[in-house]
């Protein structure tokens, strides 16, 4: 079947199967290999990527469903010499060993900074009325669904808390 | 040229003298501006021209013979073949060096591979591989259960008695009979096994996710039958190893059939169920531990007895007793390893195999032994330290261990322990517990290639692996430290069998040996350098690129005429001496005191493992240690179907790995240290020694905030609750 993808503001057309996830039509298809096959079930986050500005698990959806959305991976967030702060700051921290969870975790956390900022609670916010604290629970909550078998869940939490405000957590959010 | 060194004596402290400051100091890792931007490729993420896509077919029997029916998916969209040939049952084990067991058309597990089939598209493999036919002949003497297994087997170059156990326990003031059980666990490493195969003529490149590429080349030549020259192996950047990848896989090998087979490049990925069944899994236990103590709480004897389980043939089994060997003191010391041949996934190395599981029950019987004598389980744990090996008579060769139980009791706040119960924040109890940690320290034999440029610049060259561990780090300040360069100036190429053979990643050993290798290869330079500066080597200062010696200062690059390479090699020695890592783990949990949950709200790892090469990386190796201790002690199991021995939970939604939210506070402290005996840098292995001990305070610190013992690991809410 053919269809256009838009990823990181380029478009391709792509003849792909139907079966094809949008994981692999970008690893396979289009070498965006950032994106990463930890599960492909949807239990890891490894595949993590944006589509029209909401994180999804990329292994858990057909490619052939996003005709016109726009889909963002890790490729379009920033590229070595020009990082974005959030990749400086698990370099900085180390926020990663192996490194294979790690687009995803960084994906995760773009998507989750702009959670925070549109008020969404989470399962550790007490008041689901009020803008939720960007404190280390809240966090830590909202990326456990980012498996990292490293274990650099400290070096994870301490970037994103360094880069969140560099990344456009709203005022409310940061304080 | 090359610099050997067989590690039979003691060697200088040269890091101490070099000046750069390139080392120790907490430096961020090379490769990282790779790995956050998704550039980093990893085997799975290469491809071929022409290249198609196999997917393993899984034994859907646990034991018997089985006939595929090529004709039922052979018109199948995409079909190219579907191969049965040369299949491995399950990965090598660590250090195997030759094919693991290659059963044709036997199966002895439940999810075992025994085909894989090629198409045109991932899609495609896939689908054919779910809709292929197979006739299965079952054979009905099956033994897949742990639990009711009987066939055990002492192994007996395993056991030793020393002195009389019984007799000690009789005579003591305290001891302690425990029985305690662990679960088999998976590494469940972050990408599963991948492998992309491409012949030309009678040689085989093979990009795979392998830990040991020098071993890995001859267990793919031998599985295939071919010359190991004929094989190179390339694993640049792996996701995560813990064990699974130390051994040849079959992606490996069954990509490397088919594109035999069909004179095309073929990439096999393992689905995440493969990782979970066809690769290994670290045996579940039965462990019983006996301490005996006089009315002091001084050891008089020690029993360490464990019953474990593996694949018939497999000759691969824990080594849970390690640490007791050495730990601690007691005249009488008895030890047996029991094996059940089951029908189930191989079990092999899984992170710090031995320590892992038998510093748990080593370590709660020490917990009990105090509580039972009266004694501070930190006090009894220093007094019970012995001036030498208890069974060899051998020295330490470098052992902090009370430093680092009474250092860290200051840091953690160890004073404020209260007695069980009696600590209480809203519904939560909550309790202290420390345990001693203690890692064996190997170093294997290393080569690596280290050549300077006129331009100031380094190449640092070996088939040395990095799996996250931070070898591209090390062995880069290794060689600025060593060249008098500023790390950046440094490349280091690894995962390619056509460089010299280091170690690999396993064992905690590579950092000290491909790093020694590195260490050698630079010493050799520098000694020329010294010659064209006309000084003693031992006179020589390298910093930031200027050569300082017998009152001459000159540009390292007005020295060189060109690239100066120099290959080290270090082998191990002969040594009279005991060597380990050593350290101490203090956690303290909460318990809810209605649901039996634990929460770890902080931990201390201090560690003494020699010199510390990059405290940066390190600590993220310790951390993960710390954080497998906490998947230990609470949430991983391997659940197997005890009539079938399937691997029930064989994904990463019902095998439970640590998350984000599981981890509270921790804290690491490294203690400064050098081993003169470990090789010529004075490193001890880090990676394991995190884990080792971690999960016994954790469980420990359970007792103390509730009153509740578990020995049956993991300590699931349903073991705490019922007690409460």
């Amino acid at each position: 079947m053919e269809i256009t993808l838009n990823v990181n503001g380029e478009s391709h057309r792509l003849d792909i199967d139907t079966r094809t996830t949008l994981l692999d039509a970008l690893r396979n298809h289009l070498d965006l290999t950032g994106s990463k096959k930890g599960c492909d079930h949807g239990q890891c986050g490894a595949c993590t990527m944006l589509v029209n500005g909401r994180r999804i698990n990329g292994c858990l959806t057909l490619a052939v469903m996003h005709e016109d959305d726009e889909i963002t991976t890790i490729e379009g967030v920033g590229q070595p010499g020009a990082l974005s702060p959030l990749q400086k700051a698990f370099v900085k921290h180390d926020g990663y060993q192996c490194g294979y969870c790690t687009p995803g975790q960084i994906m995760s956390a773009k998507g989750m900074i702009d959670e925070f900022n549109m008020g969404w609670p989470s399962n550790v916010t007490d008041d689901l009325t009020a803008m939720p604290d960007f404190s280390r629970t809240e966090i830590k909550e909202r990326m456990s669904g980012n498996l990292c078998r490293c274990s650099a869940y400290p070096g994870i939490c301490a970037a994103i808390t360094e880069a969140a405000p560099d990344e456009g957590t709203s005022k409310e959010a940061a304080e | 040229m090359t610099e050997h060194l067989k590690m039979d004596k003691i060697q200088p402290r040269l890091l101490d003298e070099t000046g750069q400051g390139a080392i120790t100091k907490p430096t961020p890792r090379p490769e990282g501006p790779l790995k956050v931007s998704g550039t980093a490729r990893y085997a799975g993420e290469y491809k071929a021209e022409n290249m198609a896509q196999g997917y393993l077919v899984r034994a859907g029997i646990t034991k018997g013979t089985f006939k595929i029916d090529r004709d039922s998916v052979k018109d199948m969209p995409g079909f190219l073949g579907l191969f049965t040939d040369h299949m491995i049952r399950n990965s090598a084990q660590g250090t195997a060096n030759t094919n693991p067991v290659q059963p044709g058309p036997q199966i002895q597990y439940l999810g075992q591979p025994i085909a894989v089939v090629v198409a045109e598209t991932f899609e495609q493999a896939r689908h054919i591989a779910h809709a292929v036919k197979v006739d299965y002949q079952r054979e009905d003497d099956a033994t897949p259960d742990f639990s009711t297994a009987t066939n055990f087997k002492e192994q007996e170059k395993k056991s030793l008695s020393q002195g009389d156990l019984e007799q000690a326990m009789a005579d003591a003031a305290f001891t302690v009979d425990a029985t305690f059980t662990t679960s088999p666990h998976n590494s469940a490493a972050m990408e599963p096994h991948t492998a992309l195969a491409t012949w030309e003529g009678d040689k085989v490149t093979v990009r795979g996710s392998l830990q040991m590429l020098k071993y890995n080349q001859n267990e793919l030549a031998d599985s295939l039958g071919i010359p190991a020259e004929n094989v190179r192996l390339l694993s640049h950047y792996i996701g995560g190893g813990f064990g699974s990848k130390l051994g040849i896989d079959a992606a490996c090998v069954s990509a490397a059939v088919a594109s035999r087979h069909l004179g095309r490049p073929v990439r096999v990925e393992m689905h995440r169920n493969n990782v979970f069944e066809a690769v290994v899994l670290r045996t579940p236990s039965r462990q019983r531990v006996r301490l005996a103590a006089d009315k002091d709480g001084n050891l008089l004897g020690v029993g360490h007895e464990n019953w474990q389980s593996n694949l018939p043939d497999e000759t691969f089994s824990e080594p849970i007793d390690t640490a007791t060997h050495f730990l601690y003191g007691g005249d009488s010391r008895t030890y047996a390893t029991h094996v059940a041949r089951l029908n189930r996934p191989a079990s092999g190395s899984v992170r710090a195999p031995g320590e892992a599981i038998g510093m748990l029950a080593l370590e709660n019987a020490m917990d009990e032994l105090a509580e039972a004598a009266g004694i501070d389980p930190i006090d009894l744990r220093v007094r019970n330290i012995p001036e030498v090996h208890p069974e060899s008579g051998f020295q330490y060769s470098s052992r902090s261990l009370a430093q680092c139980l009474t250092e860290g009791a200051d840091r953690f706040g160890w004073s404020d322990r209260k007695a069980p119960k009696e600590r209480r924040e809203g519904e939560w109890f909550v309790g202290m517990g420390v345990a001693s940690a203690a890692r064996t320290n190997i170093l294997m034999e290393s080569k690596a290639r280290v050549t300077l440029n006129p331009d100031g610049t380094a190449l640092v060259e070996t088939d040395m692996t990095d799996i996250g561990t931070g070898t591209y780090s090390i062995l880069s300040l290794i060689a600025a430290e060593m060249l008098g360069l500023p790390s950046d100036q440094v490349t280091v190429e690894l995962g390619d069998t056509d460089l010299p053979h280091a170690s690999g990643s396993g064992g905690s050993w590579g950092a000290a040996s491909s790093g020694s290798a590195v260490f050698l290869g630079a010493k050799a330079i520098r000694r020329k350098i010294a010659e064209r500066l006309g000084c003693d080597p031992d006179a020589l200062r390298l910093q930031d690129g200027i050569a300082t010696g017998g009152n001459v200062r000159r540009p390292i690059s007005e020295l060189l005429d060109g690239p100066v390479t120099e290959e080290g090699h270090i082998e191990p020695g002969k040594q009279e001496v005991t060597q380990a890592g050593f350290g101490a783990h203090f956690a303290e949990v909460a318990v809810n005191s209605v649901t039996g949950e634990v929460r770890v709200q902080r931990m201390l790892a201090v560690m003494a493992a020699g010199r510390i090469l990059n405290e940066q990386t390190a600590q993220s190796q310790v951390w993960g240690g710390q954080i497998w201790g906490v998947g230990t002690a609470l949430t991983e199991e391997i659940q197997h179907d005890h009539r079938t021995g399937h691997v029930v939970n064989n994904d990463l939604a019902e095998y439970h790995v640590p998350v984000n939210l599981d981890i509270g506070d921790l804290d690491v402290l490294f203690v400064d240290e050098r081993d003169d005996y470990a090789n010529p840098m004075q490193v001890k292995g880090i990676g394991e020694l995190g884990i080792s001990g971690a999960g016994a305070a954790i469980t420990n610190a359970i007792y103390n905030a509730c009153g509740v013992r578990v020995r049956d690991y993991p300590a699931t809410p349903d073991k705490i609750f019922p007690h409460l």
